[in-house]
C-alpha cells in the first residue's frame, strides 16, 4: 500500500516563526531536524517536496466560467497542510508508526494519513 | 432441523467469517460468502443431513462460491488474495480443521483507525453475527443509520490497508485495551437492561478467554461480567434498578457466581493486577454475605490508584 502523510503544523513551533521557534530547548530543535532527516531515509519513504508558508498560499475557485482568487489557504492558516511524504509501506499500522515519529504530531500538530488509490 | 441450522449459525459464523476474510482478505465479499454458505445449508442440511463437520463444509462452500465469484468478475479478481492461492486450495480446505482467525478478526474490528461506535458494530455483526437490524434496534439507532455506519467501516478496512492480524507485540497492550473495552461497552449497554447484548459480550468473553489463555485481563473481564450478570434477575423489579443491599439473593445465579470465581482465580494465577481483574474481585466480593467491606475499600482504593479516575473514588457499591 502507498500513502501520503499530510502533515498539519497546527501550533508547532517552526524555523520560520523564529520567536516560537526560540521556546523550543536547543536539544529539541536538534531532534527536530534529526527527526525529520531519520524519516525522510527510512526504507518506503519518498520525502516531499518544500512547501511555502500557508500565508503565501492563492486559493482559486472557478465560478460561472470565471476564475476567483482569494488570499490565503483553503482552510484556516492553522489547519493547513505543511508538509506531505510518500510512504510505501505493508499495512495502516506501519504508516501509523511512521506518522507518530513525525515531529509536529507530539509538538502541537497532527499528520493525516491517507491510502493512496491506484486506478 | 431449524433449531440445530440456527445452533451452528450462533456457534460458527463468526469463525467461518473470520476464515473466509483470512482467505479473501475482503470484509464485504467474505460476508457474501458466508451468508451464501449458511443459506445453501439451511437447503441441503434438512434433506442430505448435517455434515460431520459443519464449520468446516460451511467455509469451503462459501470459499468456493466467492470463487465461483471472483472468477465471474476479473476486475475484482486482481483486487483480492485469491489470485496467490494454489489452483488445488479453492477445492479442499484441511479435512479436519481450518485455522481459527477469530482473535485476527476482532482486533481488526477494534482497530483504533476506526471510530469506537463502528468497532462495536462491527464485532456484533462479524463475530456476534447479528443482523444490522438487531445491532440498530440494540443501541436505539435507525436501521439506515447502522447499515451505513458497517458498510463505512468494512470500507475504510480495505481501503485504508488496517491489516487482519493480531498486532505484533510491541503494539498488542493497547490493542488489547481497545479490544476489551468494545466487549465491557457491549456488556455494560446489556446491564442497562438489554440482556441480549450482555448476552452477547459474555460470549465474546469466552472466546476470547479461550483465545487468549495467558492474557490476565482477559479473564478478569470475563469473570467481572459473569459476577454482574449473576445478579442480573436480582437488579430490576417492575423496571426499577435494586440496589445490592436489597436484591433478593435467591434470584443471584449462584452456578455463574461460582464459574466467575474459576475464571477470576484464573486471572489472579495469572498475576493479573489491572482495573478488570479488581473489579472482578470487588465484585466477588459483593457476592458474599456478610460483606467484607474493608477489604471491598481497599480494592476500590486500588481501582482508583490504579485507573487514575475520580469517579471510582466517589462510587458507592449498588
Amino acid at each position: 500500500m502507498k500513502y501520503m502523510l499530510l502533515i498539519h503544523q497546527g501550533d508547532t513551533p517552526t524555523p520560520r516563526s523564529p520567536e516560537a521557534w526560540a521556546s523550543l530547548s536547543e536539544d529539541e530543535r536538534k531532534a527536530v531536524y534529526a527527526d525529520y532527516q531519520a524519516i525522510n531515509q527510512t526504507p518506503g519513504v519518498t520525502p516531499g517536496l518544500g512547501l511555502g508558508a500557508p500565508e503565501t498560499a492563492t486559493t482559486v475557485r472557478v465560478q460561472n466560467g470565471k476564475t476567483l482568487t482569494t488570499d490565503g489557504p483553503f482552510v484556516e492558516i492553522k489547519e493547513a497542510v505543511g508538509g506531505y511524504l510518500l510512504f510505501e509501506a505493508d499495512d495502516l499500522d506501519a504508516a501509523i508508526e511512521l506518522a507518530a515519529r513525525i515531529p509536529a504530531a507530539r509538538l502541537g500538530g497532527a499528520i493525516e494519513v491517507r491510502p493512496i488509490v491506484e486506478w | 432441523m431449524v433449531a440445530i441450522l440456527e445452533q451452528v449459525f450462533r456457534d460458527q459464523w463468526g469463525r467461518v467469517l473470520a476464515a473466509l476474510i483470512g482467505f479473501l482478505g475482503d470484509f464485504e465479499l467474505a460476508e457474501e460468502a458466508a451468508q451464501e454458505a449458511f443459506a445453501i445449508a439451511a437447503e441441503r442440511w434438512p434433506r442430505d443431513g448435517v455434515p460431520s463437520n459443519p464449520a468446516t463444509w460451511l467455509v469451503t462452500t462459501g470459499r468456493n462460491r466467492a470463487v465461483d465469484r471472483i472468477r465471474r468478475d476479473r476486475t475484482l479478481a486482481a483486487k483480492t488474495r485469491m489470485l496467490q492461492v494454489p489452483e488445488q486450495a479453492e477445492d479442499r480446505v484441511s479435512p479436519t480443521t481450518f485455522p481459527d482467525e477469530r482473535l485476527e478478526l476482532i482486533f481488526t474490528c477494534c482497530h483504533p483507525a476506526l471510530a469506537v461506535d463502528a468497532q462495536v458494530a462491527l464485532v456484533l455483526r462479524t463475530l456476534g453475527g447479528l443482523t444490522t437490524v438487531q445491532i440498530a434496534h440494540a443501541f436505539l439507532v435507525p436501521e439506515p443509520t447502522m447499515a451505513q455506519r458497517l458498510v463505512r467501516a468494512k470500507r475504510k478496512i480495505k481501503a485504508a490497508g488496517i491489516p487482519f492480524r493480531v498486532p505484533p507485540e510491541r503494539l498488542l497492550p493497547d490493542r488489547l485495551l481497545a479490544v476489551l473495552a468494545v466487549v465491557y461497552l457491549i456488556f455494560n449497554e446489556g446491564y442497562g437492561g438489554r440482556g441480549e447484548l450482555a448476552a452477547e459480550a459474555l460470549l465474546l468473553g469466552r472466546a476470547l478467554a479461550e483465545l487468549m489463555p495467558d492474557e490476565p485481563e482477559v479473564h478478569g473481564l470475563l469473570a467481572m461480567m459473569l459476577l454482574l450478570d449473576a445478579r442480573r434477575d436480582a437488579r430490576f423489579r417492575n423496571n426499577e434498578i435494586v440496589v445490592l443491599a436489597d436484591q433478593d439473593r435467591s434470584l443471584w445465579d449462584e452456578s455463574q457466581i461460582a464459574d466467575g470465581r474459576i475464571v477470576l482465580d484464573r486471572a489472579l494465577a495469572l498475576r493479573g493486577r489491572g482495573p478488570y481483574v479488581v473489579q472482578a474481585a470487588i465484585a466477588s466480593l459483593h457476592a458474599d454475605e456478610p460483606r467484607d467491606w474493608p477489604q471491598i475499600a481497599a480494592l476500590y482504593a486500588e481501582l482508583a490508584r490504579i485507573t487514575d479516575s475520580p469517579v471510582v473514588e466517589s462510587r458507592t457499591p449498588r
